[in-house]
């Protein structure tokens, strides 16, 4: 019987049907703690999730490749599900257009503040080079921040999960941070969010109010090719 | 809702195609959205399935960041060594870009129309 068992789990573990089935049961029970909190921001769906998956996958022995292999079919739709942003977009954008001023310079000082924060911080405390070079793209959608990590001799596949970490961070403490400067406006709150954490911040952003995901969907898409641009000429005068 | 999702793959994948023609720093559904965006400028409006579609792949945006989130497992070893310094980049950069990005959004929608408010 136990031969079964272990039979099973071969197949199961070789097959890209495991990787994807957790996901969505993962993700479905991290969303469902995340309504029964009210929406508390602390209880993100995206931490949630993936604490339960590293955990699983520790426990069985299962390589990240082979749970990707799986996992990959929802990755994919991460690139649709970015170009249906632009429908939001549309929406909204009477507001965005009352807001130009507003926008482009709150989106040149959130891109400035998130690249050379990082780094001075990174190296007040002693962080090695290669780290502070893998910091400095960390609040720009993951592609965009991999190449620009690549281009200024950071670690790219570090620069991907401080690029999640920090879409994790805006997701859970922005509301925090909002209130305790008292700036209440949904558009303000969205853009600020999108700028410093991409799509995690725009995804919870959409949770709140449509308003604010509109505008952080626009603030992440400025804010990656605003900082593509930035980084490698900050980078050589920092 | 096949249409529909059609629809954003050809968006897509022709902003893949112009991000790599023309080498932009941008990524390809990047560009997919603002190609997008123009035209429903254009049309004046997303047509009744794409919309719908739309909204059910933005509704659970967040369950699509999970798998590369679990990447974060074959790192951990990597942070660990320089846990310090990357913590308090990551945590004090995050809380001051939130912060200086919604400050000077509220002062600059002060300042040039002198809303009463």
């Amino acid at each position: 019987m136990s031969q079964d068992i272990g039979q099973i789990w071969v197949y199961l573990s070789a097959s890209p049907l495991l990787g994807l089935t957790i996901t969505l049961i993962a993700y479905q029970g991290a969303f469902w703690i995340y309504q029964r909190s009210g929406a508390n921001p602390l209880a993100n769906p995206v931490l949630i999730a993936v604490a339960v998956l590293v955990l699983f996958l520790s426990l069985t022995g299962t390589s990240y490749e082979t749970y990707f292999a799986g996992a990959q079919f929802v990755h994919f739709l991460l690139g649709p599900a970015t170009v249906a942003l632009a429908i939001p977009l549309y929406t909204q954008f009477k507001r965005v257009r009352s807001m130009l001023l507003p926008v482009l310079a709150g989106l040149l000082a959130g891109s400035l503040t998130a690249i050379v924060s990082a780094v001075w911080i990174a190296r007040l405390f002693g962080a090695s080079s290669a780290t502070q070079l893998s910091l400095a793209p960390k609040s720009v959608t993951t592609p965009i921040a991999m190449g620009i990590a690549e281009r200024i001799g950071g670690i790219p596949s570090l620069t991907a999960v401080l690029v999640i970490v920090t879409g994790i961070l805006g997701a859970v403490g922005a509301r925090f941070v909002f209130d305790a400067i008292k700036v209440r406006d949904p558009a303000i709150r969205g853009f600020a969010i999108g700028i410093a954490s991409h799509g995690i911040g725009t995804a919870r952003a959409f949770q709140v109010n449509e308003q604010s995901g509109a505008f952080a969907a626009l603030a992440m898409g400025m804010n990656g090719a605003l900082t593509a641009l930035l980084v490698p000429w900050l980078v050589a005068s920092l | 809702m096949l249409g529909a999702l059609t629809q954003l793959l050809i968006f897509q994948l022709a902003g893949e195609v112009v991000a790599r023609g023309l080498a932009l720093p941008v990524p390809g559904p990047v560009l997919g959205m603002v190609f997008l965006f123009v035209a429903l400028l254009l049309r004046g409006g997303p047509p009744a399935p794409l919309q719908t579609t739309g909204q059910n792949l933005l509704q659970h945006l967040s369950l699509l960041f999970v798998p590369a989130g679990t990447g974060i497992m074959v790192h951990l070893h990597r942070v660990a060594s320089e846990w310090l310094p990357l913590a308090l980049s990551l945590v004090i950069s995050t809380a001051a870009t939130l912060i200086v990005t919604a400050l000077v959004m509220k002062l600059c929608m002060r300042a040039p129309t002198g809303d009463a408010s």
